[in-house]
């Protein structure tokens, strides 16, 4: 009998605090779909990481096609065959597709030669790529692209797969798809992170799951119903958020004409921009990243300023205030990155509301700060959502994801803005946060406040908005019932008229 | 006609310390490391070589002994800011504090001495060429090895696999390490490179410029150094470029007063300061074009988190 | 093998700790130069750091030095806590010290309380407006303020030489490169009779206090906390980053004049090209050891202050180059930055690894 492509066995890892894997063990056939699964800090991307030579396991033993495989630096790994898409493509903006390829294998130099051979390999598998463009034009799923092609240009046999779809739209995933599928086919053994669930039934023939480190099983997920994968990634009942709340009032958050051109100058400018939330509804934009969300969000915060009539407020007129005028009118926000943006990592939790409750709630006379009533109010929004610190007066940097998370999103609701503006509200944090997260996102809306919900997870949106609409370009399109639209129609929308992912040939 | 050549040979001769330590301050800020200390690595490496060349009578031998002592102190930065982790740019600053307070201390027993000068090396028949020979083609060996080390880190940050290596490494220090390269050592070999420079470009003061040591010589150099590195876009030819520019602004008012012009030599001796002031704020407008060569990860420190 | 790793939360000991390791190992470290230099290594160290401690007359001495120091370590310490870089204070002593006594020779003779305000206002406004040149350039176009302040600090020298070689020279002198000495209202006012400590002291103690409470408790201090550690945070909870620059720039440019005006018209009682002698850059060492934090800038600019008397004694009885400050004071900010790795890291032995083999058979 051939042995397995890949097999670990037994597999540790610790870090200080935590055991990481504990005893993990698998195999991948040749030629398999191999999925592994599990919550955001099940284990998954350490597993991956020791398995490509980014860290050396504390125990067990891993073989590829028989043989002892214990490579020492990701270098081994790809010179013995193993290669890795990641999740954050790694990369290099100022650099040229071909340099960037050159980047991943040992000897090479960006010769004429290596740009050929990119250009034969992408057209063989469908994955078109210019290898002269830099990579900072590039879209999401071109830098994808990018990356694929640098592993397959080692004749790999194995590749791993990090969260491959997080970035791009079900469309490009589908074309996605069709390679692993092809490069299954040829005899390529893939290795699958995910937690998304129908991808890994639609594409993968078995699943290892893990928890909390541990290997719960393995399970074929052809066979297997979502409900089941799921109880196994999360060890329990799966509990949805809650109903929809849908009594729209009045028109509380007025978007209109509202253009503005990027900071950074390869992000994305806002073009004619219009939309209305109202009281007790929850708007949801959907889109990809780097489509205008950022700048979205900034345009709606008051971190940048437009016209005073682009924006409204309950009727007034706020474009051209900053944050702390915004917010003392009640419109709050939460940009998506959690640490140095929605929170200062150095600063405790006390004073991190300082950030944003200054006027609303009184943490402020005269240039003069209450640092009473602020850890006051801290100790308030961890005890009401449930954030798990060792107090008010822990770095926000020492939290978890999820708890911070939980922190910056109560600190805005429990101020009891008239309109809240989030972008990810539950991006990287496990699912019982994300649940309580949708929940007092429900309950606020359902109080009267108008909530815009900005994510890429098409679920979520889903299954919280009243209304939806999708970002693509930086522009977005005529909000609609949630009813009323397939993932098909609002994955066109998400892909753009005519961005730059039309053009694949599959 | 004379007077001409005379002022080309002598900002050649100016701009030369100037370039030597752009070029290596390019190839250490490629790697995406703000190292602050131009001006103490200068004046060690000018203490080092003169008190070498003092001893020994050999401009060469101290030629060397600077590139060392240049890359010594780059390495003591290397080491707080990579290994340790320190601030980078006050780690610079007290690199040149501590550079400028150990020569002052350690050359006292020099001051005052002289050296033999670096002897120039005409170039077989190009210096024979009227007014252009003599000025440009007349010049000791540094001279000519700036020129060349211009454009071979030119050459070797565009068209080798190191090169690309190396500026990858500036771009994104994280994505190079997943890949597998040694974000530290590269680091650390660039900056030891931009040491040498530094080095020998403090040397050049007193085996070309004033064949002294002289406490605090280097008197600025090494922050013009950095701004060259800046109004350069990070290209070692245009460092190279921008050096002459800023050797000629200081020359040429040398010699304001040879062209009638009657301005107090005070006024006139500020005119590099301000030079660099007026062409940082021209170039830095474009934030563009800042964006586009300055490598993306400058100045930040990078944890190697496995 | 050794590895960092880091800390959870920054180690309030090492906070404390580090800087004061530091001066110790640079104790160490200058025994060894005092050894290298032929001399005996515990008494000149007992020289520099003991000695001075002894005598009213040094500390008196001390707080001269210290004065400047203190002023401009606390301007400093705003914007660096901030991320912008005023390393030029320099420049902005030197025309502090010029404006200062401009305004005092301009008034010569003329008596009253106000002529001393009226010169430090003069100080304080000619080191907001050298300083506002780079705030201006940095936010309106991106310029570098590292480079832009230091650049500053050899044009400052410089007018401050071109002036005192003609316009401000002494009428009466000998045609020495220095102004006429300050007449008594235009001289600052010793704390006791004898000494050369002055009132600065006690406006340093009064900038030291206010930049406590303003850290503290006032919205500008958390403002410039969190500027520093995390710019898009400042942003979000509304601070403007060019108002940032502004403010961090004047206060540190204003306070640096006014050290300036009191250098001029304190110890040295006269415009001379020496009166930079290189305390703005010296301040910036005095920033990091005290941590940015005014408290910690109070006790260090004394230590600072410490090794300048104690380097002139060693001058003097030891016969050794006043560089030796220099080297003592480079050495503490050196030290201090290899050891603040302990404070956000900590130090971990890791066992070397089993080679393959050794981990396979264990399986």
């Amino acid at each position: 009998m051939t042995p397995p492509r890949f097999e670990a066995a037994n597999l540790t890892k610790r870090f200080p605090g935590v055991l990481a894997n504990d005893a993990v063990s698998l195999h991948v056939e040749a030629g398999e779909i191999h999925a592994l699964l599990g919550e955001n800090g099940a284990g998954k991307s350490t597993m991956v990481k020791m398995i490509y030579g980014l860290m050396r396991p504390d125990g067990g033993e891993m073989r590829l096609d028989g043989q002892p495989y214990s490579p020492a630096k990701p270098a081994e790994a790809r010179a013995m065959g193993v290669g890795m898409v990641f999740q954050h493509f790694s990369l290099f903006d100022a650099l040229t597709v071909a340099e960037n390829i050159a980047l991943g294998i040992s000897g090479m130099r960006p010769t004429r030669a290596l740009s050929q051979k990119i250009i034969d390999v992408s057209n063989s598998y469908g994955l078109a790529l210019d290898p002269d463009r830099h990579v900072q034009s590039l879209s999401a799923g071109e830098r994808q692209r990018v990356e694929i092609v640098r592993c397959l240009l080692q004749n790999p046999r194995m590749l791993i797969m990090d969260e491959p779809t997080s970035v791009l739209t079900p469309q490009e995933a589908e074309t996605l798809f069709e390679t692993l599928r092809r490069l299954a086919a040829d005899g390529c053994s893939i290795l699958y992170i995910s937690h998304k669930l129908d991808e890994i039934r639609a594409l993968c023939s078995r699943a290892t799951v893990l928890r909390h480190g541990r290997l719960v099983g393995a399970a074929d997920p052809r066979q297997t119903s979502a409900r089941e994968l799921a109880e196994m990634m999360i060890g329990g009942a799966w509990n949805a958020a809650g109903a929809k709340a849908m009594t729209p009032g009045r028109a509380r958050l007025e978007v209109q004409n509202l253009s503005l051109a990027s900071e950074d100058p390869f992000g994305v400018a806002l073009k004619e921009i219009g939309f209305t939330v109202h009281a007790g509804e929850i708007l949801g934009i959907a889109g990809i990243a780097g489509n205008g969300q950022t700048e979205l969000l900034d345009a709606l915060s008051g971190e940048r300023r437009t016209a005073p009539g682009c924006i409204r407020l309950n009727g007034a007129a706020i474009g051209d205030l900053g944050p702390t005028r915004r917010r003392r009118l009640g419109l709050c926000a939460v940009p998506e990155e959690r640490l140095g943006h929605g929170a200062a990592p150095e600063l405790s939790l006390g004073h991190n509301v300082l950030l944003s409750a200054r006027t609303r709630q009184g943490l402020e006379r005269r240039g003069f700060l209450s640092l009473t009533r602020a850890r006051a109010f801290a100790d308030d929004v961890a005890k009401r959502f449930d954030v798990r610190s060792s107090g008010v007066h822990a770095e926000a940097r020492t939290l978890s994801g999820g708890n911070l998370q939980k922190f910056i999103v109560g600190r805005e609701i429990a101020q009891n803005p008239d309109v809240l503006c989030v972008l990810q509200p539950t991006w990287g944090v496990d699912a019982a946060a994300a649940a309580a997260i949708h929940t007092a996102i429900l309950t606020l809306a359902a109080d009267g406040a108008a909530v815009l919900v900005i994510s890429q997870d098409l679920g979520e949106l889903l299954a919280i908005s009243s209304r939806f609409s999708v970002i693509a370009d930086g522009r977005v399109s005529e909000p609609r019932a949630v009813g009323d639209v397939t993932v098909e129609e609002i994955g066109l929308l998400m892909g753009g008229q005519a961005g730059p992912s039309e053009a694949i040939a599959v | 006609m004379e007077l001409i050549q005379a002022i080309i040979a002598s900002i050649i001769v100016a701009a030369t310390p100037l370039a030597f330590a752009a070029i290596g301050e390019v190839v250490a800020e490629k790697s995406g490391v703000l190292n602050l200390g131009v001006e103490g690595m200068m004046i060690v490496g000018a203490l080092a070589g003169f008190a070498t060349t003092f001893e020994t009578g050999s401009p060469a031998l101290g030629v060397l002994v600077a590139a060392a002592a240049g890359t010594t102190a780059a390495l003591a930065f290397g080491f707080l800011t990579q290994i340790l982790l320190a601030n980078q740019v006050a780690t610079g600053l007290a690199l040149t504090l501590f550079c400028l307070g150990l020569t002052a201390l350690a050359g006292h027993a020099y001051s005052g001495q002289a050296t033999p000068p670096l002897q120039p090396i005409p170039i077989p028949l190009l210096s024979e060429i009227p007014v252009l020979g003599p000025a440009l083609f007349a010049h000791d060996a540094l001279v000519y090895l700036a020129v060349a080390l211009a454009l071979a880190a030119g050459w070797f940050l565009r068209s080798t696999r190191a090169g690309l290596i190396l500026r990858a490494i500036g771009e994104n220090p994280d994505a190079a390490h997943a890949i597998g390269y040694p974000v530290v050592l590269a680091r650390l070999m660039a900056l030891a490179f931009g040491g040498a420079l530094a080095g020998i470009g403090g040397a050049y003061l007193f085996l070309v410029q004033t064949p002294h040591w002289v406490e605090n010589m280097t008197s600025g150099r090494g922050w013009i150094a950095l701004a060259i590195v800046v109004f350069a876009g990070w290209r070692p030819e245009r460092a190279l470029l921008g050096a002459y520019l800023f050797g000629g602004v200081s020359v040429i008012q040398l010699h304001m007063q040879a062209f009638g012009i009657d301005i107090d030599a005070q006024y006139l001796s500020m005119a590099p300061y301000l030079a660099t002031i007026v062409v940082l704020a021209l170039i830095s407008h474009d934030k563009t074009r800042q964006r586009m060569n300055a490598p993306a990860a400058l100045g930040r420190p990078f944890f190697q988190s496995s | 093998m050794i590895r960092l790793e880091p800390r959870p939360t920054a180690s309030t000991a090492m906070i404390y700790i580090a800087p004061a390791a530091a001066i110790l190992l640079s104790m160490a470290a200058g025994m060894g130069l005092f050894w290298a230099l032929g001399e005996d290594p515990v008494r000149g160290i007992g020289m520099v750091f003991i000695e001075p401690l002894t005598d009213w007359f040094y500390i008196s001495e001390i707080s001269v030095k210290g004065t400047p120091l203190l002023l401009i370590a606390i301007g400093l310490s705003f914007g660096f806590r901030a991320g912008i870089w005023n390393i030029g204070a320099e420049g902005q002593f030197t025309v502090g010290a010029l404006a200062g006594g401009a305004t005092a020779l301009a008034l010569y003779d003329m008596e009253g309380l106000w002529v001393l305000p009226l010169m430090a206002l003069a100080s304080i406004a000619a080191g907001m407006a050298w300083a506002a040149i780079p705030a201006f350039l940095r936010t309106r176009l991106n310029t570098n303020e590292i480079l832009v302040t230091l650049m500053l600090t050899y044009v400052a020298t410089h007018i401050l030489s071109i002036l005192v070689h003609g316009p401000l020279k002494d009428p009466t002198g000998f045609n020495f490169p220095e102004s006429r000495l300050f007449h008594d209202a235009a001289t600052v006012p010793v704390l006791f009779e004898g000494a050369r400590a002055h009132v600065g002291l006690l406006a340093a103690f009064l900038v030291v206090a206010v930049a406590w409470l303003t850290l503290r408790y006032h919205v500008f201090g958390f403002q410039m906390k969190v500027t520093g550690q995390a710019p898009r945070a400042a942003r979000f909870a509304g601070f403007v980053q060019p108002r940032a620059v502004w403010a961090c720039l004047l206060i540190s440019g204003g306070l640096a004049g006014f050290a300036g005006m009191l250098e001029a018209a304190g110890p040295v009682g006269q415009l001379v090209p020496a009166i930079p002698v290189g305390y703005g850059f010296t301040a910036i060492i005095v920033a990091f050891l005290g941590r940015l934090q005014p408290l910690g800038i109070l006790f260090a600019s004394f230590v600072m202050a410490l090794t300048y008397i104690g380097g002139e004694a060693a001058q003097i009885d030891m016969n050794l180059p006043n560089a030796i400050t220099g080297v003592f004071q480079g050495m503490f900010l050196f030290l201090l930055l290899g050891i603040d790795v302990l404070t956000r890291y900590r130090v971990r032995r890791i066992p070397r690894r089993p080679a393959p083999s050794a981990a396979l058979r264990g399986a």
